[in-house]
């Protein structure tokens, strides 16, 4: 009875979740450093109201990470990014 | 010590050219005139505020790079305050990766004038 167990099916087959892994995008690229004037580039580490993204929702390392706050704040300063948003996206 | 700084400020939308000149010049003039070294300078011209500062919704960039030593800090800080016609500004300090990627971005740059 070899064969009938390996016609075991089910009616919704098992999902196996492939995690993909976070990497940090700045150390895969080799970028030393974060421009602050760049607000395109900084937009993709802010969510919709503007607030900055957690480490663990971007990946980033946490040293780039630091790096990546200061310059979303400077940017705020300069108003090219806004402290508050509704639709920032 | 000398140290690479980097200026960006934002003057208001209600100037003519000539005006805005002037004032640029102003500034440039004070880094010279302490012993600053200016290395670039970029105008961005008018652009749309992320949000607005003293009711006004845009404002005209001007950015500077120079070589000084920290004390002109001081000095060109009070100047911005003291001015009117400045809305925002905002001096960094460079570290050599900011002067790297700075240079990059210049080069970048007159290699797209060229052609």
């Amino acid at each position: 009875m070899s064969t009938n167990q390996s016609e075991i099916r089910y009616l919704t087959p098992p999902t196996v979740e492939v995690k993909k892994k976070k990497y940090c995008r700045f150390k895969k690229s080799g970028i030393k450093y974060i421009d602050y004037k760049d607000p395109e580039f900084l937009k993709k580490f802010v969510n919709e109201q503007g607030k900055i993204l957690p480490r663990r929702i971007t990946g980033t390392s946490l040293k780039y990470q630091r790096k990546v706050a200061t310059a979303i704040k400077r940017a705020r300063h300069i108003a090219l990014l806004p402290y508050v948003a509704d639709l920032l996206k | 010590m000398v140290n690479q700084y980097e200026t960006v400020f934002i003057l208001t939308p209600v100037l003519s050219e000539a005006q805005i000149k002037e004032s640029v010049e102003k500034f440039e003039q004070i880094i010279t005139d302490n012993g600053g070294e200016i290395v670039q300078k970029k105008h961005w011209g008018l652009k749309k505020l992320a949000y607005p500062i003293q009711k006004k919704n845009s404002g005209y960039y001007h950015l500077v790079e120079f070589k000084s030593e920290g004390t002109l800090i001081d000095v060109i800080e009070t100047q911005f305050r003291r001015d009117e016609k400045v809305l925002r500004f905002l001096t960094t300090k460079m570290d050599k990766f900011a002067v790297q990627y700075a240079d990059k971005v210049r080069a970048k740059s007159q290699l797209t004038e060229k052609s």
